[in-house]
């Protein structure tokens, strides 16, 4: 309890952190809502019109409502698309850090645990992906897969981002293996899915904490260059990086609200994510004494 | 010592061998290599032909012993589009991507380690807020992102740089190189800055982490109670320090740099090897993507194996058995 009260009271002194939460809030509840609070559905095509297509912002000459932010070529509100994209960058980025998280705990528990090849054959797999880098895997698997969509995309990613999860795990699964209390469960004569799940598993999982708020954010962008790339989500799916590739058509033409916009929600999200993950990392970081 | 560096030879070898098969696969069962060399009107005598031809007749061990021997040669096949050897085809543009990436490698080292060394030293004055909220920047900001708003800053708006290609080349024996002509190097301002952006943020984020941990240790204490100049203190006794497990993590992020590399060239049409590779994918021709995957892995698992054995070397504190 105390630990808890401590943590709230750092949090709401940390005026960055609390920003950073709130963007987030604001990020997945414009998500949630799009269908409430978009003028238009740009991915409905009896909703576009070519009409529309190039518009500025509202605010320059040539805009027009409901049109806040203009159009892109394909007569898509910019504001809505933005909004719609962001629905695909945090769906990615949470079911991507959910199952790499889930398998990466899961195998760095045991590989931790159990040692010997398992340990070996794990932590190889998780070198090599891991000199790889998530991005190169990412770029190379959805060069060489045949289907493209949403899910090509999670899975893609998932294959490449597991191992920070298992290595992170592995390592705390060691320190916490040798503390007094693990040694007295065992004598007392607990087996070892009790140890695990009960004795380890609860005191190694808080440096996953920062690797789940770090991750989201590298996921999201991630997600965003693959698309930006031409290797991502289907051109039938709303995106961010997508509509900045769009956008970059257009550059000469100075049509930059292509760009801007959607580029500065990226960099919003990813930034929230990143200021609340920030406090988090010093927080769980007993090396760094706070507010000294 | 021995012993470690030749187990070390062995475990790249036996994961280059991992991905030579998975590479073997991808050519072979994914897409089809009769269909893409004897094209799409050919008789059924056309593709027996071809299928002898590439020996997709033989059973499929022996098809990857064939793969393997050719790869060992340097023989990855022809591209589908081109029709020239895949690995020659790929090497002729490696250097543009080799002077990209060692010019936004320095550029990074340079403003990293400077910028995370002044920040460890003050931690409570402004600059150092600015430079952490720029460092923030840098992390949050996807490199296809930082390359295009560049480009519409410095190339569109401003036009002082060129926004896309490589400019004036000159060729020495087999080597193109842009960093001899005052165009060349306008060319490469926009690009390397863009790939070393990333890096850079990070570089100082470790740095700086680094520096607060080791600052704080005794021995450093006493460096700055001996009346040691400041020079001695930071350079000699804290960054050295801190310095090995930052190449370390450098080295072994080079996939990292290789992806970047990739949307970086893309952005600005820079015609190195992630360029080819992107356009590779986009025509599905299998042979020079095999041919790439096959490359990275050999230099990623080549430097990892390099900068773990080095790192064996120089802290005394590591010892394997």
């Amino acid at each position: 309890m105390k630990v808890r009260s401590r943590r709230l009271s750092s949090f709401l002194n940390d005026p960055p952190a609390m920003a950073g939460l709130a963007i987030m809030v604001i990020f997945i509840l414009a998500a949630l809502l799009a269908p409430v609070i978009c003028p238009q559905n740009p991915y409905n095509l009896e909703e576009l019109s070519l009409d529309n297509f190039l518009l500025p912002p509202i605010w320059i000459d040539g805009g027009k409502a409901p049109f806040i932010l203009g159009t892109d070529d394909q007569g898509r509100g910019i504001f809505s698309t933005i909004i719609y994209g962001c629905r695909t960058s945090l769906i990615v980025g949470f079911v991507v850090v959910t199952i790499s998280s889930l398998v990466g705990v899961f195998l760095g528990l045991l590989a931790g645990y159990y040692g010997r090849w398992l340990d070996a054959l794990t932590m190889r797999m998780a070198d090599t992906v891991f000199s790889f880098s998530t991005t190169l895997l990412a770029i190379l698997l959805l060069g060489v897969f045949k289907e493209s969509g949403l899910i090509t995309v999670i899975a893609a990613i998932c294959i490449a981002d597991w191992v920070r999860y298992a290595r992170t795990m592995r390592g705390s699964v060691l320190e916490v293996k040798q503390e007094a209390y693990v040694m007295a469960a065992r004598a007392g004569g607990a087996g070892d899915l009790r140890i695990l799940f009960q004795h380890i598993l609860p005191n190694a999982i808080a440096p996953i904490l920062v690797v789940v708020a770090v991750d989201l954010a590298v996921v999201i962008m991630l997600e965003a260059t693959l698309s930006f790339l031409g290797v991502g989500v289907p051109l039938t799916e709303p995106s961010l990086g997508m509509m900045i590739a769009i956008g970059k058509n257009y550059i000469y033409a100075g049509m930059w609200w292509m760009i801007v916009f959607p580029g500065a929600a990226l960099i919003m999200l990813v930034v929230g994510i990143n200021l609340f993950a920030d406090w988090l990392r010093e927080e769980l970081n007993p090396k760094i004494q706070r507010n000294q | 010592m021995a012993t470690y560096i030749a187990r070390r030879l062995l475990q790249g070898i036996v994961v280059l061998l991992a991905v030579s098969m998975i590479c073997f696969i991808i050519f072979r069962y994914m897409g089809d290599p009769v269909l893409a060399m004897a094209g799409k009107y050919a008789t059924q005598s056309e593709i027996e032909e071809v299928r002898h031809m590439l020996g997709l007749d033989q059973p499929s061990y022996v098809q990857y012993g064939r793969f393997l021997w050719n790869a060992l040669h340097g023989n990855f096949g022809k591209s589908y589009v081109t029709r020239i050897p895949a690995l020659g085809l790929i090497l002729e543009r490696f250097p543009a991507t080799f002077e990209l990436a060692t010019t936004a490698i320095c550029m990074s080292f340079l403003v990293g380690l400077t910028l995370g060394v002044l920040v460890a030293l003050r931690p409570h004055t402004w600059y150092n807020r600015l430079v952490m909220a720029g460092s923030l920047a840098g992390i949050s900001v996807p490199t296809f992102l930082t390359g295009i708003l560049l480009i519409m800053v410095f190339a569109v708006y401003l036009g002082i740089l060129p926004p896309f290609g490589r400019g004036k080349t000159v060729t020495i024996g087999f080597w193109r190189t842009g960093f001899l002509t005052i165009d060349g190097i306008k060319h490469l301002i926009l690009p390397a800055a863009t790939l070393a952006t990333y890096q850079l943020a990070v570089l100082l984020r470790l740095t700086r982490a680094g520096m607060r941990e080791v600052l704080a240790e005794e021995y450093i204490k006493t460096a700055w109670a001996k009346g040691l100049p400041p020079r001695k203190v930071i350079f000699k006794h804290a960054l050295r320090n801190v310095l090995i497990p930052v190449v370390t993590m450098t080295g072994l992020q080079f996939g990292e740099l290789i992806a970047f590399s990739i949307v970086t060239e893309t952005i600005f049409q820079w015609p190195g090897m992630g360029n080819l590779l992107l356009t590779s994918i986009y025509e599905t021709d299998q042979p020079v993507i095999v041919t790439y995957i096959m490359l990275a892995a050999f230099i990623i698992i080549t430097i990892n194996m390099v900068v773990d054995i080095l790192y064996a070397v120089l802290n005394p504190k590591i010892r394997y058995d």
